[in-house]
């Protein structure tokens, strides 16, 4: 079933063609995307649901170019993905896409402003400008005040929340999370829910977003239920 | 920069871990660093030998010596400026384990043939002065106590009797790697005994040392000394110093290399514990890899990380290594200054171990690099939690 609750349609900023991919598991080939083709426009906040093991992480991987498809297309910003070498995909993955895990996935080593600061290492600033959005982004997700202590002292929200100005430091042409709410208690799942709804409205951020929780996929505009590797109609 | 902070802070992640592998590396370095000082103080005779002095002995062998004519002869020989001789005394100081190089020289020039023996001038002219004077290294005479001036007594073996010899004289090394424990006496106080007492034995010297004016002729001068006493009842064997001195190193050959095989056993074994310890903790960390490489980091990026990491742990472990073996060979050379009287850690070995700890580093991380860069993210994010 696809749902649809945005009025204007801005050309697609992603275009998902035709894509198959499986996996190897032993001697047994598992089929996990069957034929999925999905627009996406600009701007846009898209939610993918369905039952584990439909492909729904799989599809996002795909679309953030950290997998490859065997076959299909997947047009990024009007660039072909899966044409790309693994070091123009690492480059291309630094400049366009935004990644917020289910488990935050910070460094442990560095401290919440050198993790938010981490990805602007791949780009062509000074000591000083890198500190500087680093900041910017942390303010944003209101942790200015926690920039100097390290992921065990913080909380699961604050952590996620470090995460997300983590994925917005670059400005990136699409922000990919995968169950960003999945590890959270109810409290801090809505602040986090609520910053990238505030992501995707006032910055006109296009965010794409798994989730199993009906509440999560509330906050998207759009919805594509995922059922064995094929978009459920129904 | 960034990346230094990073793998500093990775390093001290797992600290005991990261403590015991650096302690374990600074053992096998330090081990390294005393078996193969002792390879190198086995060679100091070797190499303090000098390019331009040639050892005449007598081909049979070198217990049997050679008439005191010889010398005058040998002098005569074109590129030959300078001949001194001695012989192997041995004796007995207080008892068998007391033991140090005790030769007879000829007073007048052996010295002259050995600058890297310094000796003040007045000490020099005061041993060519009296017929039974010695001069004796600087750490035997720190050893046993003796002052200018001293009666020492040995008793002889190959030369029978009680000998008194009056210390006047004390050299100290030019280079580190000089051996400073060698008690020389006078060949002609020697000789005086054995005309009185063993008439047979005297006018004889042990080995002749031949300076030569331009070490690329030893060749050819060697040739012409032994051709000067072919065919005669004593024909001579002439080499370089060094052939000289290896010749004696040759027979405990075996004993060198199974030193020098343990101590790169030694290196083996550590670079399989790094490479163990490096392996668990990219294995740990193989999430973190999957994050950087999301965010674009490539596979330079992790081989300079784990690299970094693993060479830290290394290095770190060597200079601890290093540092220690310096007092434990100082507490060694003292303690087996008879055996090995040259016992220093030189320059090269440091080097050596430097150059090691690094590539112990390098090659520690090589594995858990290649599976990081192998590894695929999805599947590896798919692990987390």
């Amino acid at each position: 079933m696809t749902e649809n609750k945005s009025s204007l349609a801005p050309p697609p900023i992603v275009q998902v063609e035709n894509i198959y991919k499986s996996y190897r598991r032993g001697s047994q080939e598992i089929s996990v995307l069957r034929g999925i083709n999905l627009a996406i426009t600009e701007g846009n906040f898209v939610a993918l649901m369905g039952p584990s093991g439909s492909g729904k992480t799989t599809l996002l991987n795909l679309i953030a170019g950290i997998d490859r498809p065997d076959e299909g297309r997947l047009l990024v910003a009007g660039t072909d993905i899966t044409r790309l070498g693994e070091l123009d995909l690492a480059r291309w993955r630094a400049h366009h896409v935004g990644f917020v895990f289910q488990f935050y996935n910070l460094l442990p080593v560095l401290s919440g402003l050198e993790n938010v600061e981490l990805p602007l290492l791949l780009r062509d600033l000074t000591r000083k400008q890198r500190r500087e959005h680093a900041m910017l982004a942390l303010e944003l997700v209101g942790l200015q005040d926690r920039v100097h202590h390290y992921p065990r002292e913080l909380s699961g929200g604050q952590q996620q929340r470090v995460a997300i100005a983590r994925a917005i430091v670059t400005d990136p042409t699409l922000i990919v999370a995968d169950e960003p709410t999945g590890d959270l208690d109810k409290t801090s799942a809505t602040e986090v829910l609520a910053l990238l709804e505030q992501l995707n409205q006032e910055f006109s951020k296009t965010i794409i977003m798994v989730t199993h929780d009906p509440r999560a996929a509330e906050k998207a505009k759009e919805i594509h239920h995922l059922d064995k590797g094929v978009f459920n109609n129904n | 920069m960034e990346l230094i902070k990073l793998i500093l802070r990775n390093t001290l992640r797992q600290r005991l871990r990261a403590t015991l592998t650096i302690l374990g590396m600074a053992v096998a370095i330090l081990a390294f660093c005393l078996l193969r000082t002792v390879v190198d103080a086995w060679y100091a005779g070797v190499s303090a030998a000098s390019p331009n002095r040639l050892v005449t002995r007598n081909a049979v062998s070198l217990i049997f010596p050679l008439p005191i004519s010889y010398r005058q002869k040998i002098l005569q020989v074109a590129g030959v400026s300078q001949v001194a001789y001695a012989n192997w005394f041995a004796g007995v100081y207080i008892d068998e384990r007391h033991f140090f190089p005790r030769m007879a020289v000829g007073p007048e020039t052996f010295f002259d043939l050995f600058p890297e023996f310094v000796i003040p001038q007045d000490q020099l002219k005061a041993f060519q002065k009296e017929r039974n004077a010695c001069i004796v290294g600087r750490k035997l005479v720190q050893k046993y106590g003796w002052k200018l001036g001293d009666t020492i007594n040995l008793t002889g073996n190959i030369y029978p009797g009680d000998w008194q010899f009056v210390l006047r004289g004390v050299y100290s090394g030019a280079t580190k790697t000089t051996d400073e424990t060698q008690f020389f006496f006078r060949w002609d106080y020697l000789d005086e005994v054995l005309r009185k007492n063993m008439v047979h034995r005297s006018g004889y010297a042990g080995w002749y040392v031949v300076r030569i004016r331009n070490p690329f002729d030893s060749g050819a001068i060697s040739q012409s000394i032994d051709a000067l006493f072919k065919n005669s009842w004593a024909e001579t064997l002439t080499e370089t110093e060094k052939a000289f001195q290896m010749g004696f190193v040759a027979m405990t050959d075996a004993i060198v290399m199974a030193v020098r095989i343990v101590s790169f056993v030694v290196i083996a074994v550590i670079l399989l514990v790094l490479a163990n310890t490096m392996t668990m903790t990219a294995r740990e960390r193989m999430s973190e890899y999957a994050v950087l490489k999301t965010l674009g980091f490539g596979n330079r990026f992790l081989f300079l990380l784990i690299s970094g990491e693993s060479m830290t742990i290394a290095l770190l472990g060597g200079m601890l290594g290093m540092a220690l073996a310096f007092p434990v060979a100082h507490v060694f050379g003292k303690e087996m200054s008879t055996l090995l009287p040259v016992f220093h850690i030189h320059w090269k070995t440091l080097f050596f171990a430097t150059t090691l700890s690094l590539a112990i580093g390098l090659l520690a991380a090589a594995f858990p690099t290649w599976r990081a860069a192998r590894m695929r993210i999805a599947s590896a994010l798919s692990h987390v939690g």
